[in-house]
């Protein structure tokens, strides 16, 4: 399956803004995270379709991933 | 011993008074709201001799904690009608709290058309006739003062907007590079301008540090406070990296940027004025992307931005302003409204108000949707001279929809809705509908929990949990806001168990006495009572407490989400 996966922030250095996955059915956010070579505790906000998703969510074909680190304002 | 100075402009008299005992306990918004409720008539109108100005120092402003260095500015609001308490940055809150005064009462109004600037130092004020500075804009007035009186002079000021009296008129503070803060909201600088004030200036000689009670407590507590802010990924990472314009991508996948004028919950171009890409270009050009407000402050979420030949265009630029004229007037060039944020500062008018003035005279067609170069010949050409289209774009978001008939106008109590979009992250929609402001987001800041995960989490999407929230938030803010604390160590007061204790310590350690967390929680709710029993008496009711209409019968996408709190559940917010 094909999931759209967006960075944020300092998550962005060294690796991209957007990109299309290629992921094995039935694969976890914790997984993609992972791979990203990022830790959980890194991980402030998952949004999964535009909605808050958790590291144990599992994703489906042509769903919008987006990770930020713990950032504010206001 | 602490004073308060009083202005009289009627007949241009000044004295020093001291601080009553019921006044002792309190500063910064606690005191404003306080003296405003206890000497203003609630029905005077805002812009007669009957409404008082207000500026106060917060209780730990002046010493060494950090971030303390607000400063509140308290008067009724020409623009909600209610009470208003608006706090800034800048260096005039630590050089007040140094000269020992508790805060400046200026009331009255001239009786012939002379204008004035106040003169305020250890021994007093004085009032002079002004002349030459009149008209100019803050920038210019910041020049001519420290000209004037020298460069460490602390400047209160008020531009064209102000001089005219339009209801967005702001008050500018000088900031420790000589450039500008601004106590934004509410048309306080039309206050300023109806007793015909152009600048007061703050001479610091023979101020001396804030006596503390028990300065090893304090150091000890003060030390605990500090490391809080800077161990929180909030305040000690984000904010200093990205500024608050960080939210601008955030909000944009949450489905709550508003965007034209809230007809959408996402912006096509949101990249291009993100904070990602607003960091990047600053580092690029030379700017800071690292920059206080105030002497103190650790978190550093300005910044200072500039053109493309590395020269300065604006600092102090906000998630608010680059949302407003960014996503909701769909403007894509982040140098433009850099530009507009400049113009803005140096005209004096608030940038929220503004902002969201702009998308409302856009569905209005007084110009097109995403015109950059005629939004800034408006602010320029128009509100900056003063004509009559400048006057009723200069009264903000409801003078615009009033005056052109639209209906789809995004204010409460009059004052514009900023940032986030009241359907799609409910709990703001509750501290705007509530908020004794007018719709103010800083005032109970549930986008923490409702989308940041700071605090916990509160489903945006849901109506469940939004009006504890947002009450809890509302009543923590009030007394926040009392400290001369900036509103950002919310962030790890919500999430580290030290921080809210140390800061209680602070106080405790500064003034010599015992307060627990119980007391400071009844200050905000006290502080909150007494701004509601005064909008009240204004004329504002919970008929009041209600967002437009349209945000019941417009669905938002992406999430088609509706505004669906009944009346009955807003008015619950007030049972406490």
């Amino acid at each position: 399956m094909k999931i759209t996966l967006k960075l944020f922030a300092t998550f962005r250095n060294g690796r991209f803004k957007i990109a299309e996955q290629e992921l094995a059915e039935g694969t976890e956010v914790r997984q993609v995270v992972l791979s990203l070579g990022l830790t959980e505790e890194e991980i402030g906000i998952v949004m999964l379709n535009g909605r808050h998703g958790e590291l144990d969510s599992t994703l489906s074909h042509g769903d919008i991933l987006s990770l930020f680190p713990l950032v504010g304002g206001g | 011993m602490d004073k308060i100075f009083r202005v009289n402009m009627t007949d241009l008299t000044t004295k020093i008074e001291a601080v009553p005992a019921a006044w002792a306990g309190l500063g910064g918004r606690g005191l404003t709201s306080t003296i405003v409720a206890a000497e203003v008539p609630p029905t005077c109108h805002a812009l007669s001799a009957d409404n008082k100005l207000v500026f106060a120092p917060g209780l730990l402003t002046g010493t060494a904690a950090a971030n303390s260095g607000r400063l509140s500015a308290g008067a009724k609001s020409p623009l909600t009608g209610g009470i208003k308490e608006s706090n800034a940055g800048g260096t005039a809150a630590q050089m007040l709290a140094k000269l020992g005064i508790k805060a400046i009462i200026i009331e009255g109004a001239p009786k012939t058309g002379a204008w004035y600037n106040l003169a305020v130092g250890l021994n007093g004020v004085t009032i002079n006739e002004e002349k030459e500075l009149l008209g100019l804009g803050n920038f210019a007035v910041i020049d001519a003062v420290e000209a004037r009186l020298g460069k460490k002079t602390g400047v209160l000021t008020i531009g064209p907007a102000g001089e005219l009296k339009m209801t967005a008129a702001n008050i500018s503070v000088k900031d420790p590079d000589s450039k500008i803060r601004s106590h934004g909201r509410g048309g306080l600088g039309a206050v300023m301008g109806s007793k015909q004030i152009k600048f007061i200036s703050i001479d610091g000689e023979g101020a001396k540090p804030v006596t503390i009670a028990d300065p090893e407590k304090f150091k000890t507590a003060a030390r605990a406070f500090s490391k809080a802010l800077l161990d929180h990924p909030v305040s000690g990472e984000g904010l200093p990296t990205y500024g608050t314009n960080v939210l601008v991508n955030i909000l944009n996948e949450a489905g709550g940027l508003p965007t034209r004028n809230f007809t959408t919950g996402q912006f096509e171009a949101h990249d291009k004025i993100s904070g990602e890409t607003m960091h990047d270009t600053i580092v690029e050009r030379g700017g800071k992307p690292k920059h206080g407000c105030h002497a103190g402050c650790i978190i550093q979420c300005s910044q200072v931005y500039h053109d493309k030949d590395g020269k300065y265009v604006t600092s102090g630029f906000e998630y608010e302003t680059i949302w407003g004229l960014g996503a909701d007037c769909c403007i894509d060039n982040l140098d433009d409204i850099a530009r507009a944020d400049n113009l803005m500062d140096d005209i004096g008018i608030d940038s929220i108000e503004t902002a969201v003035m702009f998308g409302v005279a856009m569905e209005a067609g007084i110009l097109k949707w995403g015109d950059s170069k005629e939004m800034l010949r408006l602010l320029t050409d128009e509100i900056g001279k003063g004509t009559a289209l400048g006057r009723i774009l200069g009264g903000g978001a409801g003078s615009v929809g009033r005056t052109y008939g639209v209906t789809r106008v995004p204010v409460v109590k009059n004052q514009g809705i900023p940032a986030y979009d009241p359907r799609s992250v409910k709990g703001i929609g509750i501290t705007y509908a509530t908020s004794t402001m007018g719709a103010d987001h800083t005032s109970g800041y549930t986008i923490a929990t409702n989308i940041l995960n700071v605090g916990g989490y509160v489903d945006p999407l849901k109506k469940e949990g939004q009006v504890e929230l947002s009450r809890n938030l509302q009543i923590a803010t009030a007394a926040v806001d009392s400290t001369g604390m900036c509103i950002f160590v919310a962030f790890p007061a919500l999430d580290i168990p030290e921080c809210l204790p140390a800061l209680i310590d602070m106080i405790n350690a500064r003034f010599g006495i015992a307060l627990t967390g119980d007391d400071v929680t009844n200050l905000g709710k006290y502080i909150l009572k007494l701004e509601r029993d005064f909008n009240q008496k204004a004329g504002l009711t919970n008929v009041h407490d209600r967002l437009p209409d349209f945000f019941k019968t417009e669905p938002v996408a992406p999430h088609n989400a509706v505004w669906d709190f009944t009346d009955e559940e807003i008015d619950e917010f007030w049972n406490f």
